[in-house]
């Protein structure tokens, strides 16, 4: 008879489930969603009122990438001080995090909680290329903007079916452009050997700088991957070291930054010219290396490092620093993701200004309309530009080099727009 | 069941039996016409993990050795819907038999050598085989579009059935997925089942009985990666969209976490598992923004306190212990067998309605919901 | 550089990195010999432990009585997590202890982040830099270090389960609990005394590899794949075993993965699964493993 008191309770169990997830909301509620009159006329309002506005992200908190996950920190942060000043012209944020633990499946879920059930304006940020690329059907079925997916992968601005969608960060195809570019001016003849992460991240950059090089002087001499799940690179360098190329380029993420230029530092027969990319050039990954271990090593970037020293008096960074004290007292102001999500989030403020119309559809055209758009987090001489046929918020770059304690930019900031031509499929 | 009393209580028990699975089925059908299309969504993912769980059931639950790699089958049955659609342009119902041929023989393929390996080594081996699947795929790029996965059609309603998107991929999973458990029952009935629990309880016994044990145990890993492949075949469906990194080794050990948490050997345990994977990540993040994982992570640990057979096994434990508190006359007879037989197993009373020869056609649950666990090693009683 | 040379070089960086499998795979080991179960958190509870140990050196105690605080603390640590965790699930069938451990691996890896973030950590290196060259061939001090403890833990275990009542008393609480609680054995404090010495082993590993590969969350994660395979390997019975296993899946995976172009360095991860399954397919109870006997 306890096959029926199982069967009894089974059935119990799922009405309550049933009845408990019913409280919330019902069919049919997508007729609540609204839409605009007069010069707007017919397009979408959901999520946005006069005086407030809806905003969802969806960030790796748990699971293998949730040192991400602390962008979304970042990110609230610069909406709560927003709202104590008033708001976004006039309206207060509401921005809801959800974790997808960097699951295509559950991004999937979450995107369909946010859209469907948080009714949010718009999708800002999910982290990953796979995440995104497992919701942006989705949403472009749902016409609801993803703007600035916090992934650098190439596909974001050379698609054309996905209006709706578009990345933010130089993509990693442009970041490879600009140390092709270094080499080229300074080391016309480099043997080079690359490190990369076997994923879209480092086939992105590895493919990027193989095309930015070819017809030069430039060979790759040898590569090596590492999975995310290795617990180490060691080998990898030993292989890349019998290469005996003078120059490697580090396309890693924080942890097996820090394991390669530690294993660098490490062989004293092999002195190749260190580039890291810019996922692992944070102060916080070549702290625990040494910095006497890290001398020279060459990298670049487009926003400014909160570990770095030299912005300690920028006026953005102070603010940055104490919004982040007050509204995220548990994050950590040196964390560049933290600064990242700052700056991210700045940037769809001021996009959010620029909107003709105070719509999703205003939105998806603001972000596609940037005209060299100034973000305080972001170098001297990087802005925010899109426009017909580019879809890539920002594509340039200035190159660092580690000295002493610090990085220290040099050269000019590298549009890589004008010196490559725009990046198509 | 042999008392008089029982016998004539038959004729209502039966009904009882029967309303809820009724009220089951009604709810099933109903659902989606009165949720929001997200929840639907999130249920039609309940029941795709069920048809997963269900297959690693058949061979952890009741053949008893354990595998840490069903999220390969998963992501192979995935994987190979998505090529189809991708490359072939097959459409979406002509996947599902090359999915489910396609795992049971790479399933098939597993047994042999699984024969030889018990417990602990058959997990590891299969847990290697499961970290090993992502590289790979990354590495047949030109097949499976590399790093950057595939992204395929969904599956979209015909124009007669008037739904929407989500209500027609319910429907449809809700159908295979029927198929599927209904299939792992009646499968658990056969001549297979039988000869699997008797394998699992004793190896030895049920081979001098005339069970073919090789042969049984090679067909349980064929039949439970066929059930993963189905799984993962509904989850390009849905999705839409495979990428070698959603298929890691986490994928297996949640699969393996949720058939125990639901619990082994149980029919209901794989819809209650999948329901605790779906459902509680999002719980946990509820309760905590800060750290979901630490939540989840006590989550599971004190489900297994509470409830150390699985969730299905639950509400007969309660019952089993109110009814010790507070006997009743009628109660009793019933339950102090059951009661009994929970921890300990040393003379194993398999006396569990299916393994019978001739099994009650009208046992809705084929085994019992209170399993008794699976490699049947630890034999102490506490 | 010569083809031998170059040989030996890749063989060292093997070494290398099966000493760091072995490390960890003694404690597997030394928890499956005590309690019978294959713990999921052994690399978790040595990546927290690790913590404990950074924690004491930047609030400025001396690396070297950090370590005996830190082996203390984690001795504790293990028996309070059997006397809480593991306890309650005693007699319960096997695989609900082992996806309790699944729960407790998830719990410390959000914990450790939720408390130390998830950002490297640089953790004190306890060897000299630099290395020796023998030949051409470079060594470590680093990877000498971790060889040379991992022997001397793995001689200290040897000796505990050979040729002590303990490890008497505790093969005898791993093979039957009820009998042994039969015959008087307090199973409780046995298998407290495993977690917390697997816990002490797990710390050890956990502050040899730190330097190597950076303290954060998710350190051990990689390793413990690596460290179930030469565990396996070694017949998940014995320290030796687990040692030659870890060296062992060490270098034949920097090998394959050097010279084997068709591997590569992407697919050397299938290595130990090619390894395990030959092994096992061979000897089904390891290399070092006795074959269980069995009444039916």
């Amino acid at each position: 008879m306890r096959k029926t008191t199982a069967l009894r309770a089974a059935a119990v169990v799922t009405a309550a489930l049933l009845t408990a997830t019913a409280c919330s909301s019902r069919r049919g509620q997508d007729a609540q969603d609204t839409a605009a009159d007069g010069a707007c006329k017919g397009q979408q309002t959901t999520g946005i009122t006069d005086t407030t506005i809806k905003l969802g992200g969806i960030y790796p908190l748990s699971g293998p990438a949730s040192a991400y996950g602390t962008i979304s920190k970042g990110v609230a942060a610069y909406f709560k001080y927003v709202n104590d000043k008033g708001g976004i012209d006039g309206r207060k944020v509401e921005f809801v995090v959800r974790d997808d633990g960097y699951q295509p499946p559950k991004a999937v879920e979450e995107a369909r909680r946010l859209v469907e059930q948080e009714k949010v304006f718009a999708v800002f940020q999910t982290l990953g290329t796979p995440s995104t690329a497992a919701v942006w059907d989705y949403l472009d079925k749902q016409k609801v903007p993803q703007p600035f997916v916090a992934t650098g992968a190439s596909v974001w601005g050379t698609d054309d079916k996905h209006p709706w969608t578009i990345g933010w960060q130089p993509n990693y195809v442009a970041e490879a452009r600009v140390y092709a570019k270094y080499l080229k001016d300074e080391r016309p003849h480099a043997k080079v050997a690359v490190l990369y992460q076997n994923d879209d991240f480092g086939k992105d950059l590895l493919g990027g700088f193989k095309k930015a090089v070819s017809g030069s002087g430039i060979q790759v001499v040898a590569q090596e991957s590492y999975e995310v799940t290795d617990p180490s690179v060691s080998a990898q360098m030993a292989n890349l070291a019998r290469s005996g190329a003078d120059v490697l380029l580090d396309v890693t993420t924080p942890k097996f930054g820090s394991q390669a230029l530690a294993a660098d530092a490490r062989n004293t027969k092999w002195n190749p010219l260190h580039i890291v990319n810019n996922v692992a050039a944070s102060a916080a990954v070549l702290r625990p290396v040494g910095f006497k271990n890290v001398q020279g090593v060459v990298s670049a970037t487009y926003f400014k490092d909160p570990a770095d020293p030299q912005w300690a008096n920028d006026p953005e960074m102070k603010t940055y620093r104490d919004a982040l004290h007050k509204y995220a007292p548990d994050a950590d102001p040196d964390n560049q993701f933290n600064a990242y999500g700052w700056a991210v989030a700045s940037s769809l403020h001021k996009a959010l200004d620029t909107m003709k119309c105070p719509t999703r559809e205003g939105l998806r055209d603001a972000v596609r309309n940037l005209k060299d758009v100034k973000v305080g987090l972001l170098l001297p001489g990087v802005t925010l530009s899109t426009g017909p046929g580019d879809a890539f918020p920002i594509e340039t770059m200035q190159l660092m080099r580690f000295k002493g304690e610090r990085w220290q930019l040099f050269g000019e900031p590298v549009d890589t727009r004008k010196e490559f031509g725009p990046l198509t499929k | 069941m042999n008392n008089v009393t029982a016998s004539l209580a038959a004729d209502r028990t039966r009904q009882l039996r029967a309303a809820p699975t009724v009220l089951l089925a009604v709810a099933a059908v109903a659902a989606p016409f009165y949720f929001a299309p997200f929840q639907v969504f999130q249920l039609t993912m309940v029941l795709l993990y069920a048809v997963a769980l269900a297959g690693l059931n058949l061979l952890v639950g009741f053949g008893g050795q354990i595998s840490l790699g069903h999220g390969a089958f998963f992501a192979a049955g995935a994987y190979s819907t998505a090529v189809m659609l991708d490359r072939y342009d097959t459409g979406h119902l002509a996947t599902l038999p090359v999915a489910a041929a396609g795992c049971f023989l790479l399933g098939l393929g597993f047994g042999v050598p699984a024969l030889r390996l018990r417990g602990l080594y058959l997990a590891l081996v299969t847990l290697s085989f499961a970290v090993f699947l992502p590289p790979l795929l990354k590495r047949l790029e030109p097949v499976t579009g590399g790093s950057m996965g595939l992204t395929v059609d969904k599956m979209q309603p015909p124009a007669w059935s008037g739904l929407a998107e989500d209500q027609w991929m319910y429907f449809v999973v809700l159908a295979v997925a029927s198929a599927a458990l209904l299939l792992a029952r009646n499968l658990l009935r056969s001549r297979v089942g039988r000869a699997l629990r008797a394998v699992r309880d004793n190896e030895g016994a049920a081979e001098v009985m005339g069970v073919r044990l090789s042969l049984h145990k090679t067909l349980a890993f064929a039949w439970s990666a066929m059930f993963a492949g189905v799984a993962g075949c509904l989850y390009t469906w849905v999705i839409g969209f495979v990428s070698p990194d959603s298929f890691s080794f986490v994928l297996s050990i949640t699969l393996l976490a949720g058939l125990v948490v639901g619990g082994l050997a149980s029919l209901y345990g794989p819809l209650l598992g999948a329901a605790f994977v779906m459902y509680v990540p999002s719980v946990s993040q509820d309760l905590s923004e800060a750290a979901p994982g630490v939540v989840f992570g006590l989550l599971i640990i004190t489900v297994m306190f509470v409830a150390p057979t699985g969730l299905a096994g639950l509400p007969g434990r309660v019952l089993g212990a109110v009814g010790r508190r507070l006997p009743r006359t009628t109660a009793i007879p019933d339950r102090t067998p059951e009661a009994a037989s929970a921890p300990d197993a040393e003379p194993r009373p398999t006396a569990a309605p299916g393994f019978s020869p001739t099994p009650a056609p009208a046992d809705p649950a084929v085994a019992d919901a209170e399993p008794v666990g699976a490699p049947p090693r630890t034999t102490e009683k506490e | 550089m010569s083809a031998v040379t170059e040989l030996l070089q890749q063989v060292v960086e093997g070494l290398g990195s099966g000493a760091v499998y072995a490390s960890l795979a003694l404690a597997l080991v030394l928890i499956h010999r005590f309690t019978g179960i294959v713990n999921f958190a052994q690399g978790e509870l040595a990546m927290l432990s690790t913590y404990v140990a950074w924690q004491l050196v930047a609030s400025g105690m001396p690396f070297w009585l950090a370590l005996p605080v830190t082996l203390a603390v984690s001795f504790a640590g293990g028996m309070l997590v059997e006397r809480i965790v593991i306890r309650p699930v005693q007699g319960a069938p096997e695989l609900t202890v082992v996806i309790v451990t699944v729960g407790l691996f998830i719990f410390v890896n959000a914990l450790a982040g939720l408390i130390w973030s998830f950002t490297v950590k640089d953790f004190p290196q306890p060897f000299p830099d630099g290395g020796i060259d023998l030949a051409g061939v470079r060594t470590d001090w680093s990877t000498l270090g971790i060889l040379g403890v991992v022997a001397v833990v793995m001689g200290l275990l040897y000796l505990l389960f050979q040729h002590t009542s303990v490890g008497l008393t505790m093969r005898a609480v791993a093979c039957n609990p009820a009998s042994a609680r039969l015959s008087g054995i307090r199973v409780g404090r046995v298998l407290m005394l495993g977690w917390g010495l697997a816990a002490t082993v797990g710390a050890v590993s956990g502050v040899l590899v730190a330097p190597v590969l950076f303290l954060e969350p998710n350190m051990m994660g990689g390793v413990l794949i690596y460290a179930f395979a030469a565990a396996t390997l070694g017949g998940f019975d014995s320290p030796v075993g687990a040692v030659v296993g870890g060296v062992f899946v060490g270098v034949a995976e920097t090998l394959t993965g050097a010279y084997v172009d068709v591997i590569g360095a992407d697919l050397k991860v299938g290595v130990p699964l090619m390894i395990i399954l030959a092994v096992l397919l061979v000897r089904p109870q390891g290399l070092f493993g006795r074959a269980a006997v069995e009444r039916a």
